[in-house]
Formats: structure tokens, C-alpha cells, sequence
């Protein structure tokens, strides 16, 4: 196991995001999270990634405590996030939003500008263009870049395939096997269910807060998976 | 007689204020705070200097490379321990403790360096020219513009060509994200306000061996670095640059007038610019 | 189910302070009576500062326009005194309202310049532009160029209403001056907390407040902001023109140094509004009590004094951003000028 939750909890100021979730992750496992907006994936991401703070046997990585570390400290032992929406850096080209995600950490692996030009052939096109001038799915790209120049060990995307084209979804999801080709372990949340259950060989389920479901998709019937996503009453 | 000189000599003075400036626009670009206290920081370097020059008898320039680090330390320690704490969306917590500290500095130095007004001695450099054919160019203000050039490209390559530029401008667009790609934000702006305190440490030997200063000069620095920003536009050193020299022309222009209207021309320069360009003469895309 | 809930504003700490307020103001105005003339004058100095510090109050902590330049104002109104009285012969009361009228006058330039700079910038252009008028006024020698003028002491002398006073509580002329002074201080820091107050009550006190948190939200909700911001800044503008022109009818002697002095007139304004309580009008108040009882016991100390404001300004605004005042709100739950609307439910809530 490289990366695990134990009771994790995160609260925005009074208001209770997680109660007690409890995922693991395997060195080269995809691990898929769905669940409805609002069911917590997102605070999920935050706080594995750092951006939200939490005790620190909260988050275990490698055999260590990470729960309590800030964002760039996860970042520099190996953690590294594709965020929801992109995030790219407006003022920064391609290039520099990919240099930027190598500079505080390379790793070792075979990511760097000429692997990752590469993998994506468009961006290398584009290296100089400001970042955001760039299409969503063009962006995504940038934004999946950024995250293996730092060769990390666990990739975390949030929302992959928010806001894209059907064929750039396509598109990235075919890249994703050289995208973890070295053994890279990936939490993908995802909010299309049978993409989900497709990609990855683990699925989480999470509502209000809450794992309401977890297994491997062989074993999940597609009424159980719905009605764990969207509630029993439902 | 406002002749070839006069012009000259203003646009050489705009060599100073882009050097007040550049700390300023530098703070600002990265972590969007304005400085109440940058005119008296320059101040506040300038007596460092002359400590180094008139007690430990060294000369001006060593005087100011000494005092450059510790300069440095007084930034980063300034930012971590007090502005990184009102940074956020709200303008008037940075706005009020910059002020607080613009007044603690002016009545600090007061304490300890008297109102007599001070001026860093430079001996022969003071009276050195260059002969160009139409006139002669005083060395020390040809010196203080070649400084303001040297520290805009050197800026420059740093913003454009570096990892730390990068992470100046990552952490300027996105502290969050910034901090998913391994930067400590904190950091970056102690970091940053360290390299202008030294850019302030420039601008102050050239203050002081250029004319006489006391413990209040320090607001009315702030106001014409701030204005050669504004002219040239945000976040664009080279417009920094031609803003300063456009204040500089103003006050030789007026002061060859009439002696009085020295300061005044410069700011009336810059309400006109504001007036006709409010987003300055070379705004950034 | 219905529920009858009515929206209040008042508190009970509120009522009871209106009627301690309506007392204290009635126990200001006989104050002369019993007290002596350098208590007439400091009252005049703490009356003069709050009156200020609530028109800064208005600007920054209301409006969210952090000016560095009231001094602008303050130097503006008393220099309209100085002129109109000095060149004219004009009434040195009625010249009060002048030196308002004068300052909001030239406050529309301004703030066309003004707000044409963003945020923060707001506040190192508000400085300029007080630096321009600063060094215009120097060059006006009517008044006295840049080493200033007197009025004329029959003027001064001769301010109406001095024989009245004098004969009311057996005093010289100069200490019967002092208390006329006193009483429209008095009236002028009253009335323009009144108005502060009643302004803050009304929509526009809810519009104001959006405002500042956030410009684009308030213009959704269809409140104008650029209407706002010039508001707020032409009622500090002419308040702080009044304030200042009294403050120079006092000592009648001006120089454009002491007149547009950022430290008198802004710096203490500032720091006062801060330790106080910014965005309030209790915390003003408080505020100036704070700052008149640190400044006679470090009277000796010289500039350490300023160097003390200026660490307490920093300290508060660090680890205290609501001021003295709001401490004090919390711990006892006080509101002597209410303004946030509460619901009161008249009857009993049965579901949840």
C-alpha cells in the first residue's frame, strides 16, 4: 500500500465535508472516486494533496504521516495533483507551466519536457504560447504535463474530464497507460460512471461525506453502484 | 532657460526614481501589496549606509554592498513575521500596517539620527562629468541611470529566465496552485520583499550622494516611485523606467521655471498622464 | 405554520445609551461652567480628532476607500477660513461652513482622479493629490506663501457671540473664544456622528457595506457602487473641511506644513480609527479616549510616542482586526450604535 486515508475528517469552518472516510491506494493502481457534486470528492483530493490540513496519521503515505503537511511539502515526497479546472498559471507559457512543475522536485523517472512533448505532440506546437490561450482539452494536457515533470509516485486527478469534449476525454483516457506506464499509482475522480468503472481496478463510491460503496468493478452490478451513488431513497 | 541640459538632467534623475520605483512594482506585482513604507525603507538604508561611510570610514559603494544583505534580512524577516499575516482579498489591513510602519521608521530614525538632514559623502565622484559635445554629464547621475538599467535587465532575466521568476509569477497568478507544484508561497514573497529591500539599498546610496535627506524625506520617494509606476504602466519595468524619466523631465523642466515649482511639475505630470492614460503609457497585456 | 417575526435594529444596550448619550451631550454643553480652560481646550482637540476620525471612519471603514489624504481637506477648509476671514473680513463662524463647502468643492476633481486608481493605489494617489494642494497653497502668497500667516487679532477678537459668553461665565475674552470653539467642536462631532449614523441606518448604510466587501456582488443586487463611493468621499471631504477650519480658527496662525500634515491629520486619524475599531462608530470614540490617555503619560518621551501608535496600529490590526471596540463587543455583547438588522420572532418556532 502507497497511499491510505484512516478516518479522515475535514470540516470548512462549521460545516462537516468528511466523515470518516477510508481509501487505500497500491503502487500502480488506478483508483477511481465518484459520487454526486457535493458528496466530498473534491475535499477528498484537498486533503491528500495538502491545500487542506488534517491530523497527521489522517493521511498515510508510504509508511508515513502526511496529514498534517502542507501542499508543497506532499508535492516534494511525491504526491502530485492534476487540479479540477486546470489551474494553469495565466502569466506562465506551456513551457513554463511545465518547467514549473519540475523546478522544486524532478524525481527520477522518464518525465521531462521531451518525454511529456511527446506524450502530447500538440503542446510542443504551442510551447511559448501563454497557457490559458489554449483549448480545454489542450489545457488539460498541460495541466496532466505539469504533474508528471515531477516523476511522482501517486497522481491525483480531480474532475479529469470536467467541462471536455467527448473526444478529448477519449483522447486522454487512451494516454493514460503511458501515463502510468512506470508503476505511478492514480486516484481519478470522475462523475462519469462507467468511464470509472472502465479505467480503474478499484471503485469508490462516496455520498454526503461518506465511502458508500467500494469494490472492484467486476464485483459492483450497475444497481448497486446506482444506488449508492445517488442514495438509498433515491 | 530650460536647455538640452535641463532635459538631460531630468531624464537621468528618472534613472533615481525608477530605482524607488522597481522595489515597489516588484512587491506589488508578486503579492499585490502596496508599500506605504518603501520611501522610508530607502531612507532607512540610506542612514546604513552612512553609518558604514562615516563611522566605519569605508567608502559609499562597499558601505551599501555590506549593507545589501542585511537589507535582504530585514525584508524577508519583515514578511514572515508581519506581512505575510494581512495578506489576503481585504486592501486596508497591508494599507494600515505599512503605514504603522512608515511612521515607527520616520520616528525611529529621528531618534537616532536627529532632523539634521545627511548626505553620503563621495569625495570626487561628486564633481566628475563626461564631456558629450553639448554638454556635460555629471558621472554620479550617469552612474545612477546605468544602475537603474542594470537592475531592470537584471529583473527582467530573473521574472523571464529563471525558476525563481517562475515561481514570483506562479505564486502571483495562484498561491494554491503554486503550492501543489512544491512552492511555499511564504517563502517566495519573503523572498521577494528581500530583493527589493535590496533594490531599495541601490536606490538609497544614489539618494544620498546625490542630495541631502533627513528621517521625513522618505514619503515624498514613495510618491514619485509610485507615480513613475502608474505612468508606465503595471508590471512593466521598462514603462517604470520612461515614468520616472517623465517625472524627472517634469521637475527640471519646472524647476528651471521657477525653483519652487520643482515637485510640483512632477506630480502635476503624472495627474495629467493619469488624466489621458489611466492605465499608464505601456500597460501590460 | 406561520411565524410573526418582526426585523429590529435597536438593542437594549442601544436604548439605554441613547439616553446616556442624550445625557452626556446635555453634561457637554454646561461642561465650561465647571471646568477649567485647559480642559475647554483639550476637549476641543479630543472633539476635533473624533470628528475626523469618524470621517475617516466613513471612507475606510464603511465605504473601503483607504485614503492617506484627508490632510488634503483638513488643509483646504482652514486655508478657506484663512482667506475669506484675513482678505475679506468674512463672519469666522459662517467661514466654518465655507472651508466645508470649499473642500467638498475641490474633492470632485479628486475624486475624478482618484478613482480612476485601483485599490490600494487609491490610497498613495489620495496622498499625491493632498501633496498638490500642499504645494499650490505654498505658492499662494496672499495667505503666506510657504511660511503661512495670522489672522488678524480683531477678527479673531471679535468672533461673535464673545461678550455673551463672557458675561455667562465670568471669563476673559480669549477663554470665552475658547468655549464658543468648544461648543460647535461639540456640534460638529455630534452632528456628523448623527448623520454617519442615520446615513448608515438607511438603505444606503446596507448598499455601503456591500459595497465594500464586494463591488461587483453590490452592482448585481442593483446597488451602485461609483455612486456610493463619491458619497462617502464628498461627506468626509466636507466634514474634514469644517474640522479643519475650525482646528485653525483656534490656533489662528496656518502654514501649509501644519495645515496638510499627513501626521496630524491622517496619521493620528488612522490610528485612532484602528485601535478604536475600524467600521464602527462606537470604536472611534474609544479610540480617541485610548489615544489622548497614551499621549499624556508618554508626553515626555517625544517621537517614541509615535513609534508606540504606530506598533499598537500594527498590533491591533495583526491579531485584533475589530479594534478595542469589538473585543469589548464580544466579550459583553454591547451595541450602543446598532446597525445590523436581527429577526425577532414573536412566536414560538415549532418545527425544526
Amino acid at each position: 500500500m502507497i497511499l491510505q486515508t484512516q478516518d479522515l475528517t475535514a470540516s470548512y469552518g462549521d460545516f462537516r465535508a468528511l466523515f470518516g472516510v477510508n481509501i487505500s491506494l497500491e503502487p500502480g493502481q488506478i483508483v477511481s472516486i465518484i459520487g454526486a457534486n457535493g458528496a466530498g470528492k473534491t475535499t477528498l483530493m484537498r486533503s491528500i494533496s495538502g491545500v487542506l490540513q488534517n491530523a497527521p496519521e489522517q493521511v498515510v503515505f508510504k509508511g508515513k504521516p502526511i496529514g498534517d503537511l502542507p501542499a508543497s511539502n506532499i508535492m516534494q515526497r511525491g504526491i502530485a495533483m492534476v487540479p479540477e479546472g486546470r489551474r494553469l498559471f495565466p502569466s506562465l507559457s506551456v513551457e513554463e507551466n511545465l518547467l514549473v512543475g519540475a523546478d522544486r522536485r524532478k524525481g527520477s523517472g522518464p518525465w521531462n519536457l521531451h518525454s511529456v512533448y511527446a506524450l502530447f505532440p500538440i503542446l510542443s506546437e504551442f510551447r511559448s504560447r501563454p497557457a490559458t490561450a489554449l483549448s480545454g482539452g489542450q489545457q488539460q494536457m498541460i495541466a496532466i504535463g505539469r504533474a508528471l515533470m515531477s516523476n511522482p509516485e501517486v497522481l491525483l486527478f480531480d474532475e479529469i474530464s470536467l467541462g471536455l469534449a467527448p473526444i478529448v476525454i477519449r483522447e486522454i483516457y487512451a494516454a493514460m497507460p503511458k501515463i502510468l506506464s512506470q508503476g505511478t499509482g492514480a486516484i481519478i475522480v470522475e462523475q462519469d460512471i462507467a468511464q470509472a468503472m472502465r479505467v480503474a481496478s478499484y471503485v469508490y463510491c462516496m455520498i454526503e461525506g461518506k465511502v458508500s460503496l467500494e469494490g472492484a468493478p467486476a464485483d459492483l452490478s450497475r444497481s448497486v453502484v446506482h444506488e449508492a451513488y445517488f442514495g438509498a431513497a433515491a | 532657460m530650460i536647455g538640452i541640459d535641463t532635459i538631460i538632467q531630468g531624464v537621468l534623475l528618472g534613472g533615481l526614481y525608477a530605482l524607488f520605483a522597481s522595489g515597489l512594482s516588484l512587491i506589488f506585482g508578486i503579492m499585490r501589496l502596496v508599500n506605504l513604507a518603501h520611501g522610508d525603507l530607502i531612507v532607512f538604508a540610506g542612514y546604513l549606509i552612512l553609518v558604514g561611510v562615516s563611522v566605519f570610514g569605508l567608502n559609499p559603494f562597499l558601505s551599501a554592498l555590506i549593507a545589501a544583505p542585511l537589507m535582504f534580512g530585514v525584508g524577508w524577516v519583515l514578511q514572515l513575521a508581519v506581512l505575510n499575516r494581512v495578506l489576503g482579498h481585504n486592501i486596508l489591513p497591508p494599507l494600515l500596517v505599512t503605514f504603522g510602519l512608515s511612521v515607527i521608521l520616520q520616528n525611529l530614525l529621528l531618534e537616532t539620527f536627529s532632523a539634521d538632514s545627511q548626505r553620503i559623502p563621495v569625495g570626487v565622484l561628486e564633481t566628475a562629468s563626461v564631456d558629450i559635445g553639448v554638454t556635460s554629464l555629471g558621472l554620479l547621475p550617469l552612474l545612477t541611470f546605468g544602475s537603474a538599467i542594470a537592475v531592470i535587465l537584471i529583473l527582467n532575466w530573473i521574472f523571464y529566465r529563471t525558476a525563481l521568476g517562475r515561481a514570483f509569477r506562479a505564486v502571483s497568478d495562484d498561491p494554491t496552485t503554486a503550492s501543489l507544484m512544491g512552492i511555499k508561497p511564504n517563502r517566495i514573497f519573503a523572498l521577494a520583499t528581500g530583493l527589493a529591500l535590496v533594490i531599495v539599498t541601490i536606490a538609497a546610496l544614489y539618494l544620498g550622494m546625490r542630495a541631502n535627506f533627513d528621517p521625513t524625506t522618505g514619503p515624498a520617494r514613495l510618491l514619485y516611485a509610485f507615480e513613475a509606476v502608474i505612468i508606465g504602466g503595471l508590471g512593466n519595468l521598462w514603462g517604470t523606467l520612461i515614468g520616472g524619466m517623465i517625472i524627472g523631465v517634469s521637475q527640471t523642466v519646472g524647476a528651471a521655471l521657477n525653483p519652487e515649482w520643482q515637485i510640483l511639475a512632477g506630480h502635476v505630470a503624472f495627474l495629467i498622464v493619469l488624466l489621458i492614460r489611466p492605465r499608464g503609457l505601456m500597460p501590460k497585456q | 405554520m406561520t411565524h410573526n417575526a418582526r426585523i429590529e435594529i435597536a438593542t437594549r444596550s442601544s436604548r439605554v445609551f441613547l439616553v446616556f448619550a442624550f445625557a452626556a451631550i446635555i453634561a457637554a454643553v454646561f461642561l465650561p461652567a465647571f471646568v477649567s480652560r485647559g480642559i475647554i481646550k483639550d476637549m476641543f482637540a479630543i472633539l476635533t480628532l473624533l470628528a475626523l476620525a469618524q470621517c475617516w471612519n466613513l471612507l475606510a471603514g464603511y465605504g473601503g476607500l483607504v485614503s492617506v489624504g484627508q490632510q488634503a481637506f483638513v488643509g483646504l477648509g482652514a486655508y478657506t477660513l484663512f482667506a475669506v476671514v484675513g482678505l475679506y473680513g468674512f463672519d469666522p463662524l459662517l467661514s466654518i461652513l465655507m472651508g466645508g463647502v470649499v473642500a467638498l468643492l475641490f474633492a470632485i476633481p479628486f475624486a475624478f482622479f482618484l478613482f480612476r486608481l485601483d485599490g490600494a493605489y487609491f490610497a498613495i494617489g489620495s496622498w499625491v493629490l493632498a501633496e498638490v494642494a500642499r504645494l499650490s497653497v505654498a505658492q499662494w502668497k496672499a495667505v503666506g506663501g510657504g511660511t503661512g500667516t495670522s489672522l488678524p487679532r480683531d477678527t479673531v477678537r471679535s468672533m461673535p457671540g464673545t461678550d455673551w459668553v463672557r458675561a455667562l461665565f465670568d471669563v476673559s475674552g480669549s477663554a470665552a473664544r475658547d468655549i464658543i470653539l468648544y461648543w460647535i467642536a461639540l456640534i460638529l462631532a455630534v452632528a456628523l456622528m448623527t448623520a454617519i449614523y442615520v446615513l448608515m441606518r438607511r438603505r444606503i448604510g446596507l448598499g455601503l457595506t456591500a459595497v465594500k466587501d464586494n463591488a461587483e456582488a453590490a452592482r448585481s443586487v442593483g446597488i451602485n457602487a461609483s455612486a456610493i463611493k463619491w458619497m462617502t468621499y464628498l461627506i468626509s471631504a466636507f466634514g474634514a473641511g469644517m474640522v479643519g477650519a475650525l482646528i485653525f480658527l483656534q490656533t489662528a496662525r496656518i502654514s501649509p506644513g501644519a495645515a496638510f500634515s499627513v501626521t496630524d491629520w491622517t496619521a493620528f486619524v488612522i490610528f485612532v480609527v484602528v485601535i478604536g475599531g475600524i467600521g464602527t462608530l462606537e470604536g472611534p470614540i474609544l479610540g480617541v479616549i485610548v489615544f489622548f490617555v497614551l499621549q499624556n503619560f508618554l508626553a515626555d518621551f517625544g517621537s517614541w510616542y509615535l513609534v508606540a501608535l504606530g506598533a499598537a496600529g500594527i498590533v491591533v490590526m495583526i491579531f485584533a482586526p475589530q479594534g478595542l471596540w469589538g473585543l469589548l463587543r464580544d466579550r459583553l455583547g454591547l451595541t450602543l450604535f446598532p446597525l445590523r438588522r436581527r429577526v425577532i420572532f414573536t412566536s414560538e418556532r415549532t418545527d425544526l
